[in-house]
C-alpha cells in the first residue's frame, strides 16, 4: 500500500492509503471519541461524536469513515470541533432516559463515559422523548429500546458475525429504532440467545434476564440443598470484575467466594464436561460403526444447537445427541449425587454459573428434566455472579484458595479447556485417540486445533484419518455447512461455538469497553483462554477417561459410556423450529418508572 | 359436495409463484413486496413472513423496507390511497391543516385500517415537488397547490372514476 502524508493537529505523519483519519490520529496518541464505530464490524457513521475539521472543507466530518488523503490537514480539537461533539452528545442524551443509577450498565456504559469526558452538565435540547415498550419475554435477552442510541452494533454482530439477522432499522422518522421486525419481541424471532448483541451494545439497552433474585431466594431457603457448578471459563474471567489482569486464573478464590455466598456444595461443570466427552467420543465411534451420518456436530453450545434446529433442521441428526455439560451436570446432581449423598432430589437446587445467556434458555427446554424434574434450576452469568459478590461484600482478592467439593468437583484438564474455542474438539480427541488406537498419547495436546486462524485439520488415528473442523460463531458455521452441502468439504467431527473465541467470549462475560476495534475485542476475550490452557497443564489428569471421579461415576452408577442409563439421562433429541411467530405475543405490563428529572 | 376452495389459500399460492422469480437475486425485495401488495392489497404479517422465508432473508429486513416506504401498507387500505406530503416545504405551506381536513372528510386517519371506506390516508416525506407545495399524492399522480377547499371536489372525482 502506498503511503500518504498528512497533518493532524500540525503534526506531520505518513500512513497507509485507506486508513481512516480516526485511526491515523490514534496512531499518534490522539484519542477521538467514538460511540457507534467498532472497527472491522460496524461503521455506519450514525452517532457523529467523532467529528473533526479538515482544512478547506465547509463542514465537519466523521473521522471514523473519512479516509486520509495526500496533504490533508486535520484539526481534532478546535473549540468549534469540541462544541460540535458536545452538541452531538447532548442530542443523544436529550433522547435518553436518565436512569443511570438503576441501569445494568451503570459505570460501564460508553454513553455515560462520554458524557463525563465532555463534562456535560446541562442539556440545551429538550423535546418530547419517544417511549418504546421493554421486551423481556425471552428467557435470555432483555431489550430496553428507550436506552438505544441507534448505533447499530447489535445489528452488525447479529448479521455479520452470527448470520442470524434479528435487528434492522425499523419504522421511520421519529419512530425509527433498531429492533426486530415490528419492533416486536425477540421471542417472535429466530434469535439464538447468544447475547453477543449485549456484549457490543454501548449502553444498557440490551442485557440479560436477571436470575440473581431467584438464587438469593434459594440460598435463603433452609429446606433447600443448593449446589453450584461453575463453567470452565468463569475461573479465568471473574477476576476481571475484581481488577485482576484479563485471563488470570482465580479458581481457588472463586470457590472460596461461592462457599461464603452460602452454597452447600461447590462443584465443577468441568466434571460435566468430562462426562460429555465420554459420551460424545463414544457416539463418534458408533457413527463410524454405523457409517454416519457425518459430520458429527458438537452440541454443548445451546445457541449453536438452536441455530441448527432453526436454519438447518435437516442436519439435526448430525448434532451429537449428548447434552451440554450444564445439563449433564444438572441431571447427575439430581440422580447420582442425590443417591450418593442420601438426599431427596426434590430438595436439591442446582445453580450454574456460566459465561452465557443462552444457558438460561437451555435449562428451560422442556426435555431437560430427565431427573424427573427440572435438572438445572437457575443460571447466573459471570456478570451476575460478580454482582452477587459485590452485594455480599465478598472481595475475591482477599480470599484464600480453596478446592472444589467431591465427587462432582473433580475434573480433568480436558474438561477445563472446554471453555475455549477448539477445546471441546481437543478434549474429545484426547479420549477418542486412545480408544481408537489402544495406545497411550505421549503428548495430550493438539496444537493444530488451537490457533485462532485454524479452520480444519486431519488427525491420524491408527488406520483412520479423522477430518475435523472448528467454527467460531454461527456465521462461520453457516459458511461451513454451505460448503458441506456443495460437497466442497467433508468432515467427521465439527465443533461449533456461537461466541467469538468460544465461551471465554460468551454473552454473559464481563463487558469490556476499552476498545472500539472488534478484533481487539475478540483478542481480549481470547486472553481468558490462556488461563485455561495454563490450568490444564497443571492438572494431574488431563484426559476425561482418566479422571478418577468419572471412572467411579461409570463404575457405580452409569455402567459404561453409551449404556442404556447413560442414554436415558445424558442424551437428548432435537426439533425443527418455526422461524417467526405468526402472531405477535402479548406484551407484559410494566410498572411506569419514576422519571428522575 | 363441492370441494371448498379457500380464496386466501389461492392468494398464497399466487404469492409463491410470484416469489419464485426473485429467489436468490439481489436487490429484488422492493419489487417482490410490490407484487405481494398487488396480490393482497396490503402486507399483513403472514405475507411478510412468507416473503422472508421464500427469499431466505430475515423478516427484520422485509419489515424494515415495508415500514420505511410509505407506498407499502401493513393494514387493509381503501380503494384510493391518498398520501399527504409532510416534507418541510409542504409543511410550511399548510400540509397539517390539509391532513386534518382530509381525515374529517374521509372519516379515517393515517395507518388506520380502512377496508370499508373508499379512501385511506397516509403521510409521506418530500416527494420532490416542493415548488407546488402542498402536495397530495394519489397513486402515482401528484396534486399540487392543494387547499382544504379543493379537497371535496377531488374526492368526488375519485369516486366517480
Ligand atoms: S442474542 Fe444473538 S441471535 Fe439474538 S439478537 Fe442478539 S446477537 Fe442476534
Ligand atoms: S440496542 Fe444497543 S447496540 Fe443496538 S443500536 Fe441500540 S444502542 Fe446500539
Ligand atoms: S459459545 Fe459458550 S457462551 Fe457462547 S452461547 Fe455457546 S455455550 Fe454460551
Ligand atoms: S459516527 Fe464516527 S463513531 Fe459514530
Ligand atoms: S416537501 Fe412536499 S414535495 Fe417536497
Amino acid at each position: 500500500m502506498p503511503k500518504l502524508k498528512l497533518w493532524i493537529d500540525e503534526q506531520e505523519i505518513e500512513v497507509e492509503e485507506g486508513t481512516t483519519v480516526l485511526e491515523a490520529a490514534r496512531g499518534i496518541g490522539i484519542d477521538i471519541p467514538t460511540l457507534c464505530y467498532l472497527k472491522d464490524l460496524n461503521a455506519p457513521a450514525a452517532c457523529r461524536v467523532c467529528l473533526v475539521q479538515v482544512e478547506d472543507r465547509p463542514t465537519m466530518d466523521c473521522s471514523c469513515v473519512l479516509p486520509v488523503s495526500e496533504g490533508m490537514r486535520v484539526l481534532t480539537h478546535t473549540p468549534a470541533v469540541l462544541e460540535a461533539r458536545k452538541e452531538m452528545i447532548e442530542l443523544l442524551l436529550s433522547d435518553h432516559p436518565f436512569e443511570c443509577l438503576t441501569c445494568e450498565r451503570n459505570l460501564n456504559c460508553e454513553l455515560q463515559r462520554l458524557a463525563k469526558r465532555y463534562g456535560i452538565r446541562d442539556l440545551q435540547f429538550s423535546g418530547s422523548r419517544n417511549h418504546f415498550p421493554i421486551d423481556d419475554l425471552s428467557p435470555s435477552v432483555v431489550r430496553e429500546p428507550d436506552k438505544c442510541i441507534r448505533c447499530r452494533r447489535c445489528l452488525a454482530v447479529c448479521e455479520y458475525y452470527q448470520a442470524v439477522g434479528i435487528y434492522r432499522m425499523v419504522e421511520r422518522s421519529f419512530n425509527a429504532i433498531v429492533g426486530p421486525a415490528y419492533n416486536g419481541s425477540l421471542m417472535e424471532t429466530p434469535c439464538i440467545y447468544c447475547g453477543q448483541c449485549i456484549t457490543v451494545c454501548p449502553t444498557g439497552a440490551l442485557h440479560e434476564q436477571d436470575s440473581t433474585a431467584r438464587v438469593w431466594e434459594a440460598l435463603r431457603d433452609p429446606e433447600l440443598h443448593v449446589v453450584v457448578q461453575t463453567a470452565p471459563s468463569i475461573r479465568c474471567s471473574i477476576g476481571e470484575e475484581f481488577g485482576y489482569p484479563v485471563g488470570t486464573p482465580v479458581a481457588g478464590q472463586m470457590i472460596a467466594a461461592l462457599r461464603r455466598l452460602g452454597f452447600d456444595r461447590v462443584f465443577d461443570d468441568c466434571f460435566g464436561a468430562d462426562v460429555t466427552v465420554m459420551e460424545e467420543a463414544t457416539e463418534l465411534l458408533e457413527r463410524f460403526e454405523r457409517g454416519g451420518p457425518f459430520p458429527q456436530f458438537t452440541s454443548c453450545c445451546p445457541s449453536w444447537v438452536r441455530f441448527c434446529e432453526l436454519f438447518y433442521p435437516e442436519l439435526n441428526e448430525n448434532l451429537s445427541e449428548v447434552k451440554s455439560p450444564q445439563q449433564v451436570f444438572g441431571v447427575l446432581a439430581k440422580t447420582y449425587y442425590a443417591q450418593e449423598a442420601g438426599l431427596d432430589p426434590e430438595r436439591i437446587f442446582v445453580v450454574s454459573i456460566m459465561p452465557c445467556v443462552s444457558k438460561k434458555y437451555e435449562l428451560l427446554r422442556p426435555e431437560m428434566n430427565d431427573s424427573g424434574r427440572r435438572d438445572v434450576d437457575a443460571e447466573l452469568t459471570t456478570r451476575e455472579f460478580a454482582q452477587m459478590l459485590f452485594q455480599a461484600g465478598i472481595d475475591l482478592r482477599k480470599l484464600p484458595e480453596e478446592d472444589f467439593d467431591a465427587p462432582m468437583g473433580r475434573a480433568s484438564g480436558a474438561g477445563i479447556i472446554f471453555g475455549s474455542t477448539g477445546g471441546v474438539m481437543e478434549a474429545a480427541l484426547r479420549t477418542a485417540y486412545e480408544w481408537v488406537t489402544g495406545e497411550e498419547l505421549k503428548d495430550v495436546e493438539f496444537p493444530q486445533v488451537r490457533s485462532d486462524k485454524y479452520k480444519d485439520a486431519e488427525i491420524p488415528m491408527g488406520d483412520l484419518r479423522l477430518k475435523v473442523a472448528v467454527a467460531r460463531g454461527t456465521g462461520e458455521a453457516r459458511r461451513l455447512i454451505e460448503a458441506l452441502k456443495k460437497g466442497q468439504k467433508e468432515y467427521h467431527f465439527v465443533e461449533v461455538m456461537a461466541c467469538p473465541a468460544g465461551c471465554v467470549g460468551g454473552g454473559g462475560q464481563p463487558i469490556y469497553i476499552e476498545t472500539n476495534d472488534w478484533n481487539e475485542q475478540v483478542a481480549h476475550r481470547s486472553r481468558r483462554s490462556g488461563g485455561l490452557y495454563q490450568l490444564d497443564r497443571q492438572m494431574e489428569h488431563r484426559q476425561s477417561h482418566k479422571n478418577p471421579a468419572v471412572i467411579r461415576l461409570y463404575r457405580d452408577f452409569l455402567g459404561h459410556p453409551g449404556s442404556e442409563k447413560a442414554h436415558r439421562l445424558l442424551h437428548t433429541g432435537y426439533h425443527s423450529r418455526r422461524l417467526y411467530a405468526p402472531e405477535p405475543l402479548p406484551k407484559k405490563e410494566h410498572k411506569q418508572r419514576v422519571p428522575l428529572r | 359436495m363441492a370441494v371448498k376452495t379457500d380464496p386466501e389459500e389461492k392468494l398464497y399460492e399466487r404469492l409463491d409463484r410470484a416469489l419464485k422469480k426473485y429467489k436468490g437475486k439481489p436487490g429484488v425485495l422492493i419489487a417482490a413486496l410490490q407484487e405481494a401488495q398487488e396480490i393482497f392489497g396490503y402486507l399483513p404479517r403472514k405475507v411478510m413472513i412468507q416473503v422472508a422465508n421464500r427469499l431466505t432473508i430475515p423478516l427484520s429486513e422485509v419489515y424494515s423496507v415495508v415500514s420505511f416506504y410509505s407506498l407499502f401498507s401493513t393494514v387493509p387500505t381503501g380503494k384510493h390511497r391518498l398520501e399527504v406530503c409532510l416534507g418541510t416545504a409542504c409543511y410550511v405551506q399548510g400540509a397539517e391543516e390539509l391532513l386534518r381536513e382530509l381525515q374529517d372528510l374521509c372519516g379515517t386517519e393515517p395507518g388506520k385500517s380502512a377496508p370499508e371506506s373508499p379512501f385511506s390516508i397516509s403521510t409521506t416525506r418530500c416527494v420532490g415537488a416542493c415548488g407546488a407545495a402542498p402536495i397530495v399524492k394519489i397513486g402515482e399522480e401528484l396534486h399540487g397547490e392543494m387547499t382544504p377547499e379543493k379537497l371535496p371536489s377531488l374526492l368526488e372525482e375519485l369516486v366517480k372514476e
